[in-house]
């Protein structure tokens, strides 16, 4: 089945992933900016980082006939350097008509501190301003709950912002149905050993019906595993879901969010 | 198509999985008690130990939103007055 990963950090995947990637059926993905693995020291770091997502990524993507997006920012944990990120920010409208860039993302909490909100705020007004989707990141393990009801407290605190252009990553069962019931997307991440399991992501789809609610790997430098939509697909099969809804949750859906993007344009495969 | 399996059938089907996890907990627990000295835990282990119980009791109770309450458990509590002790004000 053809399928969208919403969610991947091919910037620290090989080729050999592209490859395998393409074989079981991947056709797009987006990749949100995120931590490098340390922090960086200028603007310029950002600025190559961004080329690296508009130009580099798609190019390797477009050899295994993926189409790849991004969505740009200076993360939650680099955001604890309140300067930086403001000059990043200033920075970000020489990409935002890449014709790959959906919108600013992953924008979020990492340890729900003031530094984090203040620039998540900056963030989201710069979204709003350049009329921009946004991919949000939310906070792990005991930081997620506090964290994910302060982003929707930010977000619905401004009046401007659009719920039906925004979505919440990293969604778990005690954070979905708040994220949904206010209107926004939900995205759920497959870890494969720390957090959430294909088997805990079918029970969330079986418990809210799949609307609005996207999967996706989150595949990056740490342990991941890039494959993990095609097995919730097999997960879902076991459980014999219906295809069309299978097809819902890992293609239609993103594809309908993207589609929000005034830049978004994609080919289905003929 | 497969159909959905039946309740007998998840039961069946994931009886091994669920009882080798079940075994892994124990085990841990036994591991803790033959290894904890005359004193018995450190306070941070204590509390640690304690919030393991609690989701150990969640698990053993009825309902089904099990795996919410548990993530609540292990989660901080919402501090609804986030802003003012961040001097920040809602626009
Ligand atoms: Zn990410």
């Amino acid at each position: 089945m053809d399928y969208i990963d919403p969610h991947i950090h091919m910037v620290s995947r090989t080729t050999d992933d592209y490859a395998t990637l393409a074989r079981m059926g991947c056709v797009a993905m987006s990749e949100p900016a995120f931590w490098a693995g340390y922090d960086r020291g200028s603007v310029d770091g950002f600025r190559d980082y961004f080329r690296q997502l508009t130009e580099t990524e798609p190019a390797r993507a477009a050899q295994y006939g993926i189409q790849h997006f991004t969505w740009l920012c200076i993360n939650a944990k680099e955001a604890e350097n309140v300067s930086l990120s403001r000059d990043v920010i200033a920075m970000i409208p020489e990409f935002l008509d890449c014709p790959n860039v959906l919108g600013i993302g992953e924008i979020g909490l990492n340890k729900n501190t003031k530094n984090e909100a203040t620039v998540f705020v900056e963030h989201v007004d710069l979204a709003v301003k350049y009329d921009q989707s946004i991919l949000i990141h939310t906070p792990h393990l005991e930081d997620k709950y506090q964290g994910t009801r302060m982003i929707l407290d930010m977000l619905c605190d401004d009046s401007r912002v659009d719920p039906d252009r925004v979505l919440v990553d990293h969604v778990e069962e005690h954070t979905i149905k708040e994220v949904l019931d206010r209107g926004f997307w939900a995205g759920m991440t497959l870890y494969p050993v720390t957090k959430c399991t294909p088997q805990r992501a079918v029970d969330m789809i079986e418990m809210t019906g799949g609307e609005r609610l996207l999967a996706n790997s989150a595949g990056d430098w740490g342990p991941s595993k890039p494959t993990a939509v095609p097995d919730l697909i097999f997960e879902m099969r076991q459980r014999g879901l219906s295809e069309s809804l299978i097809k819902k949750v890992v293609y239609d859906n993103p594809l309908e969010f993207f589609a929000k993007s005034k830049r978004f344009e994609f080919s289905p495969r003929q | 198509m497969s159909s959905s399996p039946s309740a007998d059938e998840i039961v069946a089907d994931k009886f091994l999985e669920v009882r080798a996890k079940l075994l892994e907990i124990a085990a841990v627990l036994d591991r803790v008690d033959r290894t904890a000295g005359e004193n018995g835990l450190d306070d941070a282990a204590r509390q640690k130990r304690a919030a393991l119980q609690a989701g150990i009791d969640i698990v053993a109770s009825e309902g089904s939103d099990r795996a919410a309450r548990l993530q609540m458990l292990y989660s901080r509590e919402y501090q609804a007055d986030w802003r003012e002790t961040f001097g920040m004000t809602s626009s």
